[in-house]
């Protein structure tokens, strides 16, 4: 892993990796999409509401597949100082919070048709909105110090403490009572869905982990180029210091 | 195909939900490619404006920044440890 954690190596490796993952998500969501709209059928009870999970379910996923990455990332920065650990986090979080917010918008719009409400403060919606204060949180964290390396170490201690919350998203279905429906996909036993709906379901998943992909790329270049920008403006003070 | 746009009857929930998806991430992507464009083109100004600092000590005795400030290299270059 260290080798990778060099920005020079890492910015030659994802020159060679965004075209694959640009075109990976561009083919897979065209493919999402279509399986999504026309590919599938009605549900026999939710009738073509059940269209929107294809959008919910992918982003929920994606809102804690990036925070946990994040929080593994911020233990590498915390404990190996990984150059790159901090900026993958900083460069993930606005991704991350997109999907929450996402996640969250397209349950409201599920839940008013089908539990005729747009909001319960059950334990799934509430965990879900916490996990999008986290993201909201770290992000104004990093940024509220003219030190950015302190930014990042608070941020890290944030995440870090922050990742207790995932597991209660994922359970939290099962240990209290919800409106919300209990897992039917990551569960034990195997999926409990029909393949007609498992197909869009994971395609578009695969579709958002490959925008992902592509987009964290393109943040972390940005971060390691304002890191060199603030490198150089530090040296150019250096020089009119020493006359 | 009137029939495929009215979803069942759910149009105002179904089409909402996959317009606001493609709004936030495509609205993030434009926003993550400015934000890299913008910082791109500061850095080179940047690194132009100041070249000796990449180059052999005496290849830059014309600049202001002369060879005093070689010995400062950046921390990104050497934090790999």
């Amino acid at each position: 892993m260290h080798r990778f954690a060099n920005p020079a190596r890492f910015l030659r490796l994802s020159a060679a990796l965004l075209p694959w993952c640009a075109g990976a998500t561009v083919i897979l969501t065209i493919l999402g999409l279509w399986l999504s709209l026309f590919g599938s059928p009605p549900d026999y009870q939710q009738g073509e509401t059940v269209r929107i999970m294809y959008i919910h379910v992918p982003a929920a996923w994606m809102s804690m597949f990036v925070y946990t990455n994040m929080a593994a990332a911020a233990a590498a920065g915390l404990v190996w100082k990984h150059p790159l650990a901090d900026l993958f986090a900083k460069a993930a979080a606005p991704i991350g919070a997109g999907f929450t917010f996402v996640c969250l918008v397209t349950g409201s719009l599920w839940g008013a048709p089908m539990w005729g409400t747009w909001w319960v403060w059950d334990a799934r919606l509430t965990s879900v909105l916490i996990l999008f204060f986290l993201y909201l949180g770290y992000m104004a964290l990093v940024n509220a110090f003219d030190d950015p390396q302190r930014g990042t170490k608070a941020g890290n201690i944030l995440l870090l403490v922050g990742i207790v919350n995932v597991p209660i998203i994922k359970f939290s279905v099962d240990w209290w009572n919800t409106l919300h429906q209990p897992a039917s996909v990551v569960r034990m036993g195997g999926p409990a869905i029909d393949a007609s709906m498992l197909a869009p379901l994971l395609v578009m998943a695969a579709a958002f982990t490959a925008y992902f992909l592509s987009v964290v790329i393109l943040r972390l270049r940005t971060e390691i180029a304002l890191r060199k920008i603030q490198t150089l403006r530090l040296a150019v003070a250096g020089d009119g210091m020493r006359g | 195909m009137n029939e495929f746009f009215a979803m069942g009857g759910y149009a105002a929930y179904v089409w909402p939900a996959y317009a606001l998806a493609a709004l936030v991430l495509l609205g993030l992507l434009a926003a993550t490619w400015k934000g890299l464009r913008d910082a791109e083109t500061t850095l080179k100004a940047l690194e132009s404006a100041r070249p000796a600092r990449r180059r052999p000590r005496n290849a830059g005795r014309a600049s202001l920044n002369g060879s005093a400030d070689n010995s400062a290299g950046s921390p990104a270059e050497a934090s790999e440890g």
